[in-house]
């Protein structure tokens, strides 16, 4: 075997700790190394030239590449050989970055470490042997995992791409967080009105299936072929036939049902519409509050519906959907304000979060769009607002900036100004931040034009005094301590990762972080894909974002999606486990540890065997560490391959 | 439980009656409390301002002095002994701190890694007597008391070292209250700062603090103020001629020890408790309450006769309709 080996300096990422022409120079020794050198960038073009020249003009069988993660280009690599002739599996990479110079100083040991890397990647490829991926069809249609604003983009992307959408949405109605927002910063447009077309084209486009009150139980397949159940949960309500005329909430007798959209500011009916613009417009029963759950006995709903839609004794239905591609867009949660007791949150009823001013602010809210206290319903003259409550506070294990609070805040304080001409507003604030186009000015008009009182400090106590409340709070910048009286305090709490996400999370196989929030590819160059093929984020559920960066993300994810529908069929890794039948004595210990049911039985002249379902295959390698005999072995991984790794390391 | 009991210089001092009703208290609740052989100071204020480790020696004296007499558990009436303490506690895990202190000490500093735990009186009582035994042997319930109880700032802070109950709203002295039958107010300035040993240098600071604690009392409706640290008795009992009360001044709030209050619940002799070392007359409290206990029989006495007069005139009515009909 004629081997080249080609050791990176990555500018001074490597060079400036490893001693990279001395590593080059050891590596000409190694057994079947006929070319060795040293080379700036591997990845860059020039660089990439270098190795095609080398392998012609060498004739080489397989090349080493010492660099960075295999993360990073290792499919850069696979294709540069590739293109010189080699099969892409006559490659093999040594990790002297994130391995060596960037976790040791010491440039002596660090060439060492270098060096026996390049050692191990040398030997482990004198034993490789080309492999070659099979095709398989794709399913061309996408599961979009939450009706959001990021949900809905990437919906209607897909399904005007020409594919079909299956769009599933945990609460009875599309439309997410942007829904409940009566106006949008920086333009202060109708929320509802630039969401709500949107909406409709949702349920109006031919190719989007949406599962409203549904939520995805289980995931199986692969990239291309994903089998995913979703649980739609009882609504009581037969969909087909409700029309949405609304009779229902009109004649419910129960009347204290809380009212999630409106963010439990007020109540709702039982049986009801979550808003006018719900999309689907269809009633559901809360059976928490119904009378006919509690008591037994009402009716009065199944009575007056014209249709005769209402089914108390409906269950909920498990349904089976093939798809090739997943989106998720599962959007945050808010914090929970109570955490902060010193401001009162939960037990003073005018202290009360962004989100509920927000509907106290909306016309289709529970006040008809006047701001009213929610203690004694009077219009509050100063209104204070608090920001970062949990948001960039480690005591509350929030460390991160939420993103959108500095710009809502603003937003709410110029329509407070509009709503109540001769109300005052102070915001209480840690920096703002306003990064996003035009926001730097909206802030400044808000201060300006609209005269919101900004202070730089924190707020220690809300401490109720009559029937208005005390705020207090520091003025970092004056250095003094501030106190001021209050009608109504609103906390611009900050964003978290959905509820559920994490279990979500493992269901998909993909990565999250200690907050919840899912982890993407790469976070600068792959930002809405995951480490799992096929599965794509959109929105929040990434991190905190606001609805410009939202919609683009759904956007993207689209892209995605449709990028690889465009193939006909798409190549397997042939990185999967192969028994070796001469050696397999049927004992079924792979096939009962193999976390993806990728093995089965077959028979092989009376005998049974084990046989590897390639497409369902990861690669793991689980089974062959259990098979007894030793005749499972991992492509491009065997135990020959490791054991040669092990003893260019201890041996030599 | 093998409590050790840890008074405090100030049990022996300034807050005499605050040490005698917690031992009354405890007492009537059948909780043995072993007072510490050899106790000393605590370090109190000075000694953590100056020097950690020295802070650290003193108070890990006493937590060494409770392991040798068998106790598992410290308890202390003082907020400030029991912030010392549990901070000296804390501390230890550190290896570099524990080395110094058993330097100090002359002590292996193995010792000084498994101290006893600490708590306040009103941890113990709530959490390991229990609110369900405490409310069982209650014999005169408080009627018509009502009540803002104040824990002062570092019964509960820092929340990583104290750990016990809320940290900016802490309920158990109002559960402990409420189950001796008293009326808990909302009293939104629980674990503000009374303005402390600044009655010393700077009285303003402490006439400020103390007077928007006492007026907020005053506002919520108390008839007493209840506390748990000798500091916060001793700033809100004392100086009440010297504080600012918002709204015009008056020197007639009674701050008790709620060890007091529980002592008097469970029918300890007021002698056993130390009321008349208050400097605000408890009376106050009582006949106000008195008062509020009066007012609401007198408006349920009220009530009844109006239904009985509605009741006589619906049976007359009814009488003289049978009587037409006749």
């Amino acid at each position: 075997m004629r081997i080249g080996v080609f050791v990176c300096h990555c500018g001074s990422n490597i060079g400036g700790t490893v001693d990279v022409p001395g590593v080059a120079e050891v590596a000409r020794a190694y057994p079947d190394v006929v070319f060795s050198s040293d080379t700036m960038y591997a990845c860059s073009e020039p660089g990439q030239a270098a190795i095609v020249d080398a392998i012609r003009e060498h004739a080489l069988d397989g090349v080493v590449v010492a660099s960075c993660t295999p993360r990073m280009h290792e499919p850069t690599f696979r294709r540069t050989v590739e293109r010189a002739g080699l099969n892409r599996y006559m490659f093999e990479m040594a990790n002297i970055r994130e391995h060596v110079s960037w976790i040791g100083k010491d440039r002596e040991a660090n060439s060492n470490k270098a060096a026996e890397l390049v050692r191990m990647a040398v030997e482990k490829l004198r034993l490789n042997a080309p492999l070659y991926p099979k095709s398989f069809d794709v399913t061309k249609r996408v599961l979009v995992i939450g009706g959001g604003v990021a949900g809905i983009q990437a919906a209607l992307d897909c399904a005007d791409g020409g594919i079909e959408v299956v769009l599933v949405e945990r609460e009875s109605t599309i439309g997410g967080k942007m829904a409940k927002l009566d106006k949008t910063f920086p333009t202060v447009d109708c929320s509802s009105c630039i969401l709500g077309p949107k909406m409709v084209d949702v349920s109006q486009h031919p190719n989007i299936r949406l599962y409203a009150h549904a939520e995805v139980e289980k995931i199986g397949g692969y990239v291309g072929n994903f089998k995913v159940d979703v649980r739609r949960k009882a609504t009581y309500v037969d969909w087909e036939l409700c029309t949405g005329c609304g009779l229902c909430m009109e004649k419910c007798p129960s009347r204290k049902s809380p009212d999630a959209f409106n963010e439990h500011v007020g109540v709702t009916t039982s049986i009801n519409i979550p808003f006018p613009q719900a999309i689907p417009k269809k009633a559901i029963i809360d059976p928490a509050s119904c009378r006919q759950f509690v008591k037994g006995k009402c009716g009065v709903c199944a009575k007056v519906c014209p249709t005769g839609a209402i089914r108390y004794d409906m269950e909920d239905q498990v349904v089976t959907e093939e798809v090739g591609a997943i989106i998720t867009a599962t959007g945050y949660d808010l914090f929970d304000y109570t955490k902060y007791a010193e401001y009162g949150g939960g037990r003073y009823p005018d202290v009360i979060t962004s989100l509920q001013y927000e509907r106290l602010l909306s016309a289709s809210g529970p006040t008809g769009g006047h701001v009213k206290r929610p203690s004694d319903g009077k219009e509050p003259k100063t209104v204070v607002f608090i920001q970062c409550v949990g948001s960039r506070d480690r005591s509350v294990d929030r460390p991160y900036c939420s993103g959108f609070c500095c710009m809502y805040t603003a937003k709410q304080a110029v329509l407070t100004k509009d709503h109540i001409p001769d109300s005052r507003s102070y915001v209480f604030y840690m920096d703002i931040r306003a990064n996003g186009k035009m926001y730097e000015e909206f802030t400044r008009r808000a201060m300006e034009e609209y005269g919101v009182q900004y202070v730089r400090g924190r707020v220690s106590m809300i401490v109720p005094q009559g029937d208005t409340y005390l705020v207090r709070g520091v003025d970092t910048l004056l250095g003094e301590q501030v106190e001021v009286p209050a009608d109504l305090v609103v906390l611009a709490v900050g964003a978290e990762s959905s509820h559920g996400a994490p279990q979500l999370a493992e269901k998909l196989r993909i990565s999250y972080d200690n907050y919840g929030f899912f982890m993407e590819s790469h976070c600068k160059l792959r930002p809405v894909e995951t480490n799992t093929a096929g599965v794509y984020l959109a929105g929040a559920c990434q991190g905190p974002k606001d609805i410009p960066s939202s919609v683009g993300q759904g956007s993207a994810a689209a892209a995605k999606v449709l990028g690889l529908f465009s193939r006909g069929r798409l190549e397997s890794d042939p990185q999967i486990s192969q028994v070796d039948v001469r050696r397999c004595v049927g004992c079924g210990k792979c096939i009962t540890t193999c976390p993806y049911g990728a093995i089965e039985w077959m028979e092989l002249r009376g005998e049974m065997k084990a046989r590897v379902i390639e497409t369902v295959c990861q690669g793991c390698g689980i089974c062959t560490v259990t098979c007894p005999q030793g005749a499972i072995q991992l492509q491009h991984f065997t135990d020959n391959q490791i054991l040669a790794e092990v003893n260019a390391l201890c041996l030599s | 439980m093998n409590l050790a009991y840890y008074p405090g210089c100030s049990g022996l001092g300034t807050s005499r009656e605050y040490e005698r009703s917690t031992r009354a208290a405890c007492a009537a609740l059948g909780v043995k409390l072993t007072e510490i052989p050899d106790w000393s100071c605590c370090g109190s204020t000075p000694a953590h301002a100056l020097e950690h480790a020295l802070s650290g020696a003193l108070s890990a004296r006493n937590l060494v002095g409770a392991a040798r007499a068998g106790c598992d558990t410290v308890a202390t009436p003082c907020p400030s002994c029991l912030s010392n303490l549990k901070t000296a506690r804390h501390r230890m895990a550190d290896d570099g701190f524990r080395a110094k202190v058993g330097r100090l000490l002359d002590e292996s500093a193995d010792k000084l890694a498994d101290l006893p735990d600490v708590q306040s009186v009103l941890e113990t009582l709530v959490t390991r007597v229990g609110l369900d035994a405490i409310r069982a042997k209650v014999r005169q319930p408080f009627a018509g008391l009502r009540v803002a109880p104040y824990y002062g700032c570092i019964m509960t802070r820092p929340a990583d070292v104290m750990r016990f109950d809320d940290p900016e709203n802490p309920t158990s002295m109002d559960d402990l209250l409420t189950a001796l039958g008293a009326e808990v107010v909302p009293f939104p300035y629980k674990v503000e700062c009374c303005g402390a040993s600044y009655g010393v240098t700077r009285r303003d600071i402490v006439a400020r603090l103390s007077g928007r604690l006492l007026g907020a009392a005053r506002d919520a409706g108390a008839h007493a103020v209840v506390v748990a640290c000798p500091l916060c008795q001793m700033n809100l009992d004392l100086r009440q001629t010297q504080v600012e009360w918002p709204g015009g001044k008056a020197v007639d709030m009674p701050v008790f020890y709620f060890t007091q209050l529980l002592g008097r619940a469970l029918g300890v002799p007021d002698a056993e408790l130390g009321l008349e070392q208050l400097c605000v007359d408890p009376g106050i409290a009582f006949r106000r309450a008195a008062q509020v206990v009066a007012a609401r029989q007198a408006e349920e006495a009220a009530q009844a006769a109006k239904a009985a007069a509605k009741a006589a005139q619906a049976r007359q009515a009814a009488a003289v309709n049978e009587g037409g009909r006749a």
